[in-house]
């Protein structure tokens, strides 16, 4: 036993090390009641430029505008008009489209990998409809939602899933690696929270160079670790840079639950209190709820009023990807059990109570949309399916290395070009 | 050797000037340039290479940054997203890791991953080697680290002259480049004698430096000493050590300053092996997998039948730099006596 100023401490009890433990384990039955629901219209909206430290209650509490009976209520409530409404229920529904058939073509041995962002769909659509087009994204990895929004080829999504002759990327990424800069979206990197630093060092490019664009960047509540989430709000907050931070906290990091990521201690959005910037904490299946936050970060931002961070509260309904089976981790009933619902079915009811959306149309459009995707897949495979060395010149694998190859790697790409032709003839080239 | 606008106007100059004056006329022609690190905005940086730079060009060209070598690079390489030319300082090289994921991960594979679609033409000047009692966290030479990433330059100047024109053109360069700075030879070129007084650059040709814009080309090696008995292969505070040395000795040697490691001037030093026959490398960073490895069997691959006796290389030892025992570590003037003897004994 320790001594101490206080003598011997052999009436303390022996320290003991505490490792989190999700409350549900597969055969558990889950009840999140205790998740505490504020009430809609409950939480104050104050201006875009209010001190942090005066709205520091809004990183422990839950911006909402949706009740689960569709109606919007209180200060945040966006007021969108029903074209608007409409757009936004149309991209969340393509996207689930697409996620739907690319992960079917992953199992069907089209391609390696693939991610959907099922349940999570506002967290990426809602925010990025509420920026300006030319303002920046930073993605992370289950971010398709902003492509999808800003009208991005969905072809070209394809493309790059299926590593084909239509990758622009030249089949160098992994699926869903996506880089679009003419739609203000970042190259996807893999690794985590990298991005984070970098949206920090485009948004003061920004406003160094007295543009009125922002950057914005999304992580998931388990990169919210990485030290490079830590150097960004740093950053952001010395230099007041015009950028939004989201991070969505789906409850899991592949099967970690968030208490490995702090959230047994505090919210995500409280982190946003020790760098002294403005936090909201959101009801992140409330696509409203995630326009309006968005929106009145993105304000604050272009008034020279600096950085937000948005906990957007939502839950992953599905596995982190195609690797992993979430019913080995969590209780395959907790997606219908979580209590905010789905954004998609809370949109669609909205609609229909304001008079403007109703079954039929709803039916009609996923049939539609489902057809769209389902045409573009044709296409796509008509450019080619994942397959080793089919698709590009071989030589491409050293292209953009450098701007200019040098000799070093001029001999070695030599090098594979002989020993693909050993392998395959003189005279073979790529379909 | 100006690859540029021939410049008349020389000014003497010593290592941190010539960076300094390299930094001046970059951020004075291009206003995309920008430049950034811990205390090196108003205080000028603690080698004094940032002085003045940012009452001359503003604080939102020239600031001082957080402590933080992550959130350093990492907005370094957004600012290049954007379309800035970041040239962010990492006070000592010893001080690089936090931010090597930033470099290595995302600086270094931006062009491949996003076929052009985004480019990150930073570079990073950081003081490396040893030599001033810095202790193992103020003297390591990190330069092999830097080479074995695909997709990043490396650059080690040896003297003002080239200093001034290296940064210019590494800051010039679409491409991230890894600028390291020998802090040892910043005042003046070092005998490798730790006991001689300190020589200033003012006796040395290469303090000639001219103030305004001019280039060295990235990847050209330059030849310091021809000779015929060996070729000896090094790069910043190294390359005066053994022009002491090879004098002293009297030694006909060929002294190749690579001045780029990566990419390397290969055919400079295949033209000299193949004239001399032999071949020394010499580097101040430890030994195992260090660059003198790489350029041993870059000689071997390919001058294997031109060679007279093994390639030899000294080198730093494989501990940590120590403190008071720097010199017994540094490779000073007995051990490459020692290796001059040995190779040209054969």
């Amino acid at each position: 036993m320790p001594e101490t100023d206080r003598g011997p401490a052999s009436n303390l009890p022996p320290l003991s090390l505490h490792i989190p433990e999700p409350r549900y384990r597969p055969g558990d039955t889950p009840d999140f009641g205790d998740i505490v629901v504020p009430d809609v219209g409950a939480t104050p909206r104050p201006s875009e430029d209010s001190k942090p430290d005066a709205m520091r209650d809004l990183c422990y509490g839950l911006v909402r505008v949706l009740d689960f009976d569709g109606v919007a209520k209180g200060p945040w409530d966006p007021k969108l008009t029903p074209e608007r409404l409409r757009a936004m229920l149309r991209y969340m529904m393509l996207v689930r489209a697409f996620d739907d058939r690319m992960f079917r073509a992953q199992r069907q041995g089209k391609t390696s990998f693939y991610m959907k962002c099922t349940g999570e769909e506002a967290t990426s659509i809602a925010s990025t409809m509420a920026l300006d087009r030319s303002d920046m994204c930073f993605p992370s990895y289950r971010q398709q939602g902003i492509l999808i929004a800003r009208d991005y080829p969905l072809i070209q999504m394809m493309n790059q899933i299926y590593s084909n002759r239509g990758d622009h990327l030249m089949g160098r990424q992994l699926p869903i690696m996506y880089s679009a800069p003419e739609h203000g979206f970042f190259s996807v990197s893999g690794n985590l929270a990298t991005q984070y630093p970098q949206a920090v060092g485009w948004a003061m490019a920004s406003a160094s160079k007295g543009d009125n664009r922002i950057a914005t960047v999304w992580c998931g509540e388990g990169s919210s670790a990485e030290g490079d989430f830590h150097s960004a709000l740093t950053f952001a907050t010395v230099y007041n840079a015009p950028v939004i931070f989201n991070v969505v906290n789906n409850q899991w990091a592949i099967s970690s639950f968030s208490g490995f990521a702090g959230a047994e201690r505090t919210t995500f959005a409280a982190r946003a209190v020790g760098y002294g910037i403005a936090g909201l904490r959101i009801d992140g299946n409330d696509p409203l709820a995630v326009y309006a936050a968005t929106l009145w970060a993105a304000d604050r931002a272009r008034t020279n009023n600096g950085p937000t961070l948005i906990e957007h509260f939502t839950y992953r309904s599905e596995g982190h990807s195609t690797s992993d089976d979430p019913s080995a981790y969590r209780p395959s009933d907790e997606p219908t059990i979580w209590p905010f619902g789905d954004p998609i079915a809370r949109l669609k009811l909205h609609l229909i109570a304001l008079g403007e959306w109703d079954d039929a149309r709803h039916e009609a459009q996923r049939t539609e949309l489902e057809d769209l995707v389902k045409t573009t897949q044709k296409q796509s495979e008509k450019l080619g399916i994942l397959g080793h060395g089919m698709h590009q010149p071989f030589e491409t694998m050293f292209q953009d290395v450098f701007e200019d190859m040098p000799w070093h790697l001029k001999e070695q790409s030599a090098q594979m070009l002989a020993e693909q032709e050993a392998k395959f003839g003189p005279n073979w080239k790529p379909e | 050797m100006m690859s540029a606008e021939t410049q008349t106007a020389t000014k003497t100059m010593n290592m941190i000037e010539a960076i300094n004056s390299a930094m001046d006329v970059m951020l004075e022609r291009d206003p995309d340039t920008v430049v950034m690190g811990e205390d090196v905005g108003y205080f000028g940086g603690v080698f004094r290479a940032t002085a003045g730079l940012q009452k001359k060009h503003g604080k939102t060209r020239v600031f001082d940054t957080p402590i933080n070598e992550c959130g350093i690079i990492g907005v370094a390489v957004g600012m290049g997203a954007y379309g800035l030319r970041p040239v962010p300082e990492i006070q000592f090289a010893d001080y690089i890791y936090p931010g090597l994921d930033q470099l290595v991960s995302e600086a270094a594979r931006l062009r491949y991953r996003s076929a052009n679609d985004f480019i990150c033409p930073m570079t990073v000047r950081t003081p490396f080697g040893g030599g001033i009692f810095g202790g193992q966290t103020h003297s390591q030479s990190p330069e092999s680290i830097m080479t074995h990433i695909c997709g990043v330059k490396t650059v080690i100047p040896s003297n003002p002259y080239d200093a001034k024109g290296l940064l210019i053109a590494a800051i010039e360069d679409n491409d991230p480049v890894v600028f390291l700075e020998p802090k040892r030879i910043y005042n003046g070129p070092f005998s490798g004698y730790y006991d001689r007084p300190v020589e200033p650059w003012s006796k040395h040709d290469a303090s000639a430096v001219p103030e305004g814009h001019y280039r060295i080309d990235l990847g050209k090696a330059a030849t310091v000493r021809e000779g015929e008995a060996l070729t000896i292969l090094a790069y910043g505070t190294m390359v005066h050590v053994t022009k002491t040395i090879v004098e002293e000795m009297g030694v006909d040697a060929e002294i190749i300053d690579l001045r780029t490691l990566l990419p390397l001037d290969i055919d400079a030093i295949e033209a000299s092996v193949k004239k001399t026959g032999r071949c020394l490398v010499i580097h101040e960073a430890t030994r195992t997998s260090g660059f003198g490895a790489e350029l041993a069997a870059l000689v071997q691959e390919r001058c294997f039948y031109h060679l007279e006796a093994p390639v030899e290389r000294v080198t730093g030892f494989d501990t940590p730099y120590p403190h008071s025992l720097e010199w017994a570590y540094f490779p000073g003037p007995v051990r490459i006596a020692t290796a001059l003897t040995k190779i040209l004994k054969d």
